[in-house]
């Protein structure tokens, strides 16, 4: 009964403050240009689905473009900083700095030097979401059981077969982890790509609908644009989480 | 099967962890190693597998045969298997690590697996077992490789105690029957005195060699626990920590 009530909970609370929200937008009479009730929100999406799909389609395509290519590359540089001290002495203080660098400060840059557009957003967004596969699988691939290195060890087991057979499975309940965070970065970095980029860049995606919106006062389109993100966001969040769900029982097949 | 001749370890500049042990392991002993936490018995039990270098002395293998991969199987206390990998597959890990097949090693991987009697677990991940089993699988997979010496540090610390007692029981018969080498560490009296036919007596601080007591019980596993010389056994043993452990 209380697993029940609290799976509606959240919808339940979302609804009442739909209700809220509409009633007071009514009762008020507060005018759509500072707060659009949600079933202006509706009408602009019902109005503009045929540019605000498609933009959300181009979104989704620069976010997961960049988190496929920022996984492939961080598990790659992660094995790399795992097989050689002297690759990961190298490399690991530059993945720091680019994490900590604000992608909107060096956006621009990414914009300028790369030309093509789309080729720039996936940059900007995959340096967004890279580091937590990085840092995750590179952990998990330091902390493999010293015991069971030590029955390696004693069955005279090659570096390769200690590295296949044991510390790259060892690592994936980790590396799970750091894709868990890197999924919704990832959206967070194509939005804010494409916010640096403006009209300037792909000129395709729900950002762009969002700062053109607003600088035509459309504010129930900004909402249905954000709506729309929102609703991405939490999409990609529970899909990983159910991918990575789905990943662990194989792993341990219990 | 070796002597260990004046050994002693240090870590770093640090501690002694084992000052000047001389040990003489023939082949077919069955050797506990019994001692409070901190006396270097684990440590001992590391140099004896290869898997540290000693500071001082050395371990002078009978006809310069120094054990090769495989050839030293190890027991720890947590079972250590691969979550990923069904107990088969556990069990298969040593031999697949020297480039055998599937194929190749399926006789083994099942008859150790008979030998600890989890025949029918094969197929069974580690999570779906329970302590006890989990630590059979342990025993398989350092059993598969037909060593010549098989090392266990406090295997059996972490079960329950019926658990235990029901791994001691097959522990000593498995022994009876493959009359394999093991040097098995505890910290538990009861233990060293049930398992063993030779105790060697460790007092701490640093790690040393205090005493080295011959086992007189000949009762078979099920009849050993209650029995008199067992029960003078476990005397002997405790008297002799009396004597030798430093007052705290």
């Amino acid at each position: 009964m209380n697993k029940i009530v609290e799976r509606i909970a959240p919808f339940a609370f979302g609804v009442t403050t739909l209700g809220v929200w509409q009633t007071w937008v009514w009762l008020a009479n507060v005018p759509p240009y500072v707060l659009p009730s949600p079933l202006d929100v509706v009408h602009a999406y019902v109005d503009d689905y045929p540019t605000l799909n498609p933009a959300l389609l181009s979104t989704l395509t620069v976010t997961f473009t960049a988190l496929f290519c920022a996984t492939v590359i961080s598990v790659a540089l992660a094995l790399g900083m795992a097989a050689s001290g002297l690759f990961r002495a190298a490399i690991q203080p530059w993945a720091v700095i680019l994490q900590v660098t604000p992608v909107v400060a060096i956006a621009p840059l990414i914009i300028l030097w790369v030309n093509q557009p789309f080729v720039a957003l996936v940059v900007c967004a995959g340096v967004v979401c890279f580091f937590p596969i990085l840092s995750n699988t590179g952990a998990g691939l330091d902390q493999t059981p010293m015991d069971l290195l030590d029955i390696f060890r004693l069955n005279g087991a090659t570096r390769w077969q200690t590295l296949y057979l044991l510390r790259v499975p060892a690592a994936l309940p980790y590396f799970l982890v750091g894709l868990r965070i890197s999924g919704t970065l990832a959206l967070v970095g194509a939005v804010v790509a494409e916010f640096v980029a403006g009209s300037g860049g792909f000129a395709a995606g729900l950002a762009f609908q969002i700062i053109e919106a607003s600088y035509r006062l459309e504010i129930p389109r900004m909402f249905a644009a954000l709506w729309l993100l929102a609703m991405s966001g939490i999409t990609i969040y529970l899909a990983l989480n159910l991918f990575a769900a789905w990943a662990m029982r194989r792993y341990e097949g219990a | 099967m070796f002597l260990a001749k004046a050994v002693s370890k240090r870590f770093g500049a640090g501690t002694l962890a084992l000052d000047d042990i001389t040990i003489r392991v023939e082949t077919g002993d069955f050797i506990a190693l019994l001692g409070p936490s901190g006396c270097g018995k684990s440590t001992l039990l590391r140099l004896l597998a290869g898997l540290e270098a000693p500071t001082s002395g050395q371990i002078s293998w009978d006809a310069g045969h120094v054990p090769g991969p495989g050839e030293v199987g190890f027991v720890f206390q947590d079972a250590t298997l691969l979550p990923w990998a069904n107990a088969a597959e556990n069990v298969f890990l040593p031999l697949r690590l020297r480039g055998k097949t599937r194929a190749e090693a399926e006789t083994d991987v099942t008859a150790a697996l008979a030998q600890v009697g989890l025949a029918e677990f094969a197929k069974a991940r580690p999570k779906a077992l329970s302590g006890g089993m989990k630590m059979r699988v342990s025993i398989a997979r350092a059993m598969v490789s037909q060593p010549i010496l098989l090392l266990m540090d406090e295997p059996f610390a972490a079960l329950d105690e019926f658990t235990r007692h029901k791994l001691q029981e097959d522990l000593r018969s498995l022994w009876l029957q493959t009359g394999r080498t093991i040097v098995f560490v505890t910290h538990s009296i009861y233990e060293a005195a049930y398992l063993a036919n030779r105790i060697l007596v460790m007092s701490p601080r640093p790690g040393r060699i205090a005493a080295d007591i011959i086992s007189h019980v000949t009762e078979p596993p099920k009849e050993r626990r209650g029995s008199a010389s067992y029960i003078a056994l476990v005397r002997e043993i405790t008297e002799t920590f009396r004597r030798v452990m430093p007052d705290e």
